[in-house]
């Protein structure tokens, strides 16, 4: 299958991503970090992005972390969209969570 | 100690971002029979030891995370007595009319503190294990996947976990078991609480949203059958969180892993056993990590940050 380019904004860092894996399991393979990594499977919304440019398909995701609206406009989560061109991203998700109480924004609270 | 209240977990609905990916997580991986579906779509399924009908309830809908957690009770007397004290308390609760999920009977619903729904309830078919009561054999052929004996409990994350713990120890007569401290020495950052003579029931977390789950557990007979499950979830492509390894809150061994929603569900093998005469482990916050997961003794960013 073909692959295509993945460059994280945030990081300015890019990797290979096949076509037929979503962008955050493709990430994960080569050992690569930028997006926080959580459930793989579209319910907990920590891997949110937001793709500035590019082609990509989609898998059913939780409507709690992205909108109909928000995913008509790039919005999506990296474990549910896989690249069907190169692709530029920007991170919204995140794992801000610790035991000494630090409670701020998580994901689920992302713009 | 008798266990004449509430019994046991007995009943997890979880949502399901795409229903037939999940049927057929549940059954080929995880290795539940399906044991029905009703008018609405829901889909029934129960761990090849259980006897009751379902203990796993999955719908359809647009987001992850957990519609209720049921409990069985000793009968419909003891529903009506927890039912009054609920209400003495101060809760709302509500009666879903049996039948609503299939081959259950009538069921009442309360949310607690943390904004969970929580139900309870006392007729559920007993649909057997498939070895009978007679001189039966030791386990059933034919099993798939993973194969639990049963589904064991649940750890929830809310914010007021306080107000969560007086209830279940006030009006269900559940007992605390471990707990995690904050920095402050006093705060519970989480709680294992029991029923019965198992070291959890259920469980809590301090969390700033409501209402959310961190797991849905199962339990396997042996640290081999941890390991076995390990290898059909990698053989499946599943997605692992941790493990395994073993929780050195309540010693047992574990794999926390995703459902196809996102959803984390637990494997797991052992523990302790614990009677009334036991005092509360405390857990103080710099030992969260050997607390958690006893060999890394050190939390994974998901602990505290990946729920749905």
């Amino acid at each position: 299958m073909p692959r295509h380019r993945v460059f994280i904004e945030d990081t300015q860092e890019s990797f290979a991503c096949d076509e037929a894996q979503s962008v955050l399991l493709g990430m994960e393979a080569l050992g690569r970090k930028g997006i926080p990594v959580g459930c793989r499977n579209g319910g907990c919304g920590v891997c949110k992005v937001e793709v500035t440019s590019g082609q990509y398909v989609t898998r059913v995701m939780s409507r709690a972390h992205v909108s109909a609206e928000e995913e008509a406009s790039g919005r999506a989560l990296a474990c549910r969209i896989r690249p069907t061109t190169d692709l530029r991203l920007r991170v919204l998700g995140s794992m801000r969570a610790t035991v000494c109480g630090d409670t701020r924004a998580s994901a689920t609270d992302a713009p | 100690m008798a266990i004449n209240g509430v019994l046991r977990p007995g009943h997890a609905v979880l949502r399901a971002l795409d229903l037939d990916e999940s049927v057929h997580f549940y059954t080929e991986v995880l290795g539940l029979q399906e044991t029905g579906r009703d008018k609405s779509g829901r889909v029934y399924l129960k761990a090849w030891d259980e006897r009751d009908h379902n203990s796993v309830v999955l719908r359809q809908a647009d987001r992850a995370g957990l519609d209720c957690f049921g409990f069985k009770v000793l009968n419909d007397a003891t529903l009506n007595t927890l039912e009054g004290r609920l209400r003495e308390y101060g809760v709302s609760t509500e009666r879903v009319p049996a039948g609503d999920m299939l081959e259950t009977g009538e069921r009442v619903r309360f949310q607690i503190p943390t904004g969970h729904l929580i139900e309870l309830y006392a007729q559920k078919t007993s649909v057997g294990n498939g070895l009978g009561d007679l001189n039966p054999e030791a386990w059933a052929p034919n099993q798939k996947g993973i194969s639990p004996l049963r589904m064991d409990h649940a750890l929830i994350y809310g914010g007021d976990i306080d107000g969560n713990r007086r209830l279940f120890e006030d009006v269900l007569e559940f007992t605390l078991v471990e707990r995690v401290k904050l920095e402050d020495g006093t705060t519970d950052l989480a709680t294992w609480l029991t029923c019965s003579n198992k070291a959890h029931d259920i469980a809590m977390v301090r969390h700033h949203e409501d209402a959310k789950l961190h797991h849905v557990s199962f339990m396997l007979e042996t640290w081999e059958s941890v390991l076995r499950a390990a290898d059909i979830m990698s053989m499946n492509r599943v997605s692992i969180d941790m493990g395994p390894t073993r929780h050195g809150i309540t010693r047992g061994t574990t794999i926390y892993f995703f459902d196809p929603s996102g959803n984390r569900l637990e494997t797991f093998s052992g523990g302790y056993q614990w009677y009334p005469d036991q005092n509360p482990i405390t857990w103080t916050w710099d030992e969260v990590g050997r607390a958690i997961y006893y060999h890394d003794r050190k939390l994974n960013p998901a602990f505290l940050s990946v729920v749905t």
